[in-house]
């Protein structure tokens, strides 16, 4: 690591003003230790928020806030995320380990950078890491790559799985600006696809502060599932991840969510079976029929051709889970 | 990284003594000479902390960059907790922060003054093991031993967040701690035993 300043944040709106271009926030500092460790992050100054951005998580009149600072095991266990919001806290709890589980922060979960073996080789040209240099994962080992939504700048995929439920949820991100002043962004605007910048993940402003995320009510309690394939049955990272949720009307659909992870720069919403399955019958043909659907949309690489067949099965299995649920 | 580290710092040593000699180059120069110096052989920062560790206060003066597994090894020759990949990949580094397992590897130190860190060598009550410990050995949980110590830190947590109803959910929530020898079985056992 290069040596760095290491200071508390001060809380509040004044954690902002602290912020320099060249430091960072750390929260649970289990994505931020590593990356600098590795020299990818060179950060200046260490700004410490773990004391004082809120961790609160509390019901509001149409919904739920969880403090950025919430952590992932807090969040997954929380009585009122699991009666009103089961998918968020079975997406955290297929991700990472406890220990890790028990470090990460919402916010930082948010902002976790991607698991693309050739970032994290400063050996080997990488546009995220170094921009300009070119892609390495394109012409070279795409197994784990993305299949939707790519450029040929970047292939990689965002790692999360709580923010796949994020996104299947409709979830808004409050942050505090450079400025002092709170903004919200819808979920499915936060993070970005690559195009021409993918050093740029999301589209937080630049020093902003994540301070909460926000869940409106749903109707999908009863019937939903997250599924995740990965090469070892725990503790590894998702080559396909499905978040599936269902609003019934006896067997009728009144409403679909659907969002995966390991396949695109960010949790990607699969809107058209979404809209596909509404006001349909709730059954193995209709979900079988809606998963196809997805095919139109992919462009799998050289090494994950797989991915086509598995993401097709995987949300037929999580539909037919979500009525098991 | 490392390599091109070295070379530019050797060259600025090389450079800074020949430009010192030239005392009458102009002020403006000088400056912004020490400021690119400053910025390529950044200088160690460091402070003092004041870490709880099994109960003991320490005061330990510490570079900022020390994580809590470097302080317990090195400075406070706590050496139970081991360093297996330094990565957050294999729980060989796992301690408890407030009574919550964590991977001491990820945990800057400077994170921890205000907390109360325990590690194996807390668990025991003097001579008198842990139930858990006494069930590894019991249970055969272990043959080298190298990641015994987060076993066991992270099989406590297991058993006090009550996720041992069944093998598989045991074996779910201690997927954090890698066993190259494979002593899972008896880990498990173990953890059943203390369980129960
Ligand atoms: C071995 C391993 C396996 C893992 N497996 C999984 C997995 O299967 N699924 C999964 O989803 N994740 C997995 N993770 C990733 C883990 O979930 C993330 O590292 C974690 O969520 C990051 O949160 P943090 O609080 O530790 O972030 P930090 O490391 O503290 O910060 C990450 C980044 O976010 C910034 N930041 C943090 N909080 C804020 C804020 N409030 N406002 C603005 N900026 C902020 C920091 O400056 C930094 O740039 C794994 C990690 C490891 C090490
Ligand atoms: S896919 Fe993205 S992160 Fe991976 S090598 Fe290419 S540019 Fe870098
Ligand atoms: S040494 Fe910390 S997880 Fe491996
Ligand atoms: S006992 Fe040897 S690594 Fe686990």
């Amino acid at each position: 690591m290069k040596p760095f300043n290491f200071i508390k944040a001060a809380g509040g709106t004044q954690t902002v003003k602290q912020k320099k271009r060249t430091g960072r926030f750390i929260a649970g500092g289990t994505n931020l230790v590593d990356l600098m460790k590795k020299h990818i992050e060179q950060p200046e100054e260490l700004i410490d928020i773990s004391g004082s951005v809120p961790a609160s998580i509390g019901k509001k009149a149409a919904g739920i806030r969880i403090g950025a600072m919430a952590r992932n095991s807090v969040v997954a266990t929380n009585p009122d995320i699991i009666a009103a919001y089961p998918l968020l806290s079975k997406a955290i709890l297929a991700g990472a380990s406890p220990q890790i589980r028990n470090m990460a922060s919402t916010g930082g979960n948010m902002l976790q950078r991607t698991r693309c073996p050739y970032f994290y080789d400063p050996t080997l040209p990488c546009n995220k890491r170094n921009p300009g240099t070119g892609c390495s994962a394109l012409t070279g080992d795409n197994r784990m790559s993305a299949i939707v939504g790519w450029s040929e700048n970047c292939v990689a995929v965002h790692p999360s799985d709580m923010c796949v439920a994020l996104a299947a949820l409709d979830a808004n991100v409050i942050i505090t600006g450079k400025d002092q002043l709170t903004k919200t962004i819808p979920f499915k605007n936060f993070h970005r696809l690559p195009g021409n910048t993918p050093e740029q993940d999301n589209n937080l402003p630049a020093d902003a502060l994540i301070t909460a995320v926000e869940i409106p009510g749903n109707a999908f309690q009863k019937n939903c599932f997250y599924l995740k394939l990965r090469d070892r049955d725990s503790y590894a990272f998702a080559l396909i991840s499905v978040a599936a949720a269902l609003h019934l009307n006896g067997t009728t659909i009144v409403s679909a969510r659907l969002a995966s992870g390991g396949v695109a720069h960010k949790p990607w919403r699969w809107y058209s079976v979404e809209q596909f399955l509404e006001g349909k019958q709730a059954n193995a043909q209709v979900f079988q029929q809606a998963a196809t659907l997805v095919q139109k949309e992919i462009k799998t690489l050289p090494h994950n051709v797989y991915k086509a067949t598995m993401l097709q099965g995987a949300i037929e299995v999580a539909l037919q889970n979500c009525l098991n649920a | 990284m490392k390599k091109a580290h070295t070379h530019s710092r050797r060259l600025f040593l090389q450079t800074s003594s020949m430009l010192a000699s030239l005392a009458f180059i102009p002020r403006s120069v000088k400056a912004f000479y020490l400021e690119t110096r400053n910025f390529l052989v950044a200088s160690k920062k460091t402070g003092s902390l004041a870490v709880s560790v099994n109960k003991k206060l320490y005061t330990v003066e510490a570079d900022t960059r020390t994580t809590l597994l470097d302080l317990l090894r090195e400075n406070l020759q706590l050496t139970g907790t081991k360093k297996g990949c330094d990565h957050g990949q294999c729980g060989a580094c796992t301690v408890h922060i407030d009574g919550k397992r964590v991977l001491s590897c990820l945990t800057l130190a400077a994170m921890v003054p205000g907390k109360e860190v325990t590690t194996i060598e807390g668990l025991s009550d003097g001579e008198h093991l842990h139930p858990m410990q006494q069930a590894f050995i019991e249970c055969d949980g272990f043959q080298c031993g190298y990641c015994t110590p987060g076993q066991i830190m992270s099989a406590v947590a297991c058993v006090q967040e009550g996720h041992t109803h069944s093998v598989t959910e045991i074996k779910e929530f201690m997927s954090g701690n890698l066993c190259r020898c494979g002593a899972y079985n008896g880990i498990v056992e173990a953890i059943q035993k203390v369980a129960s």
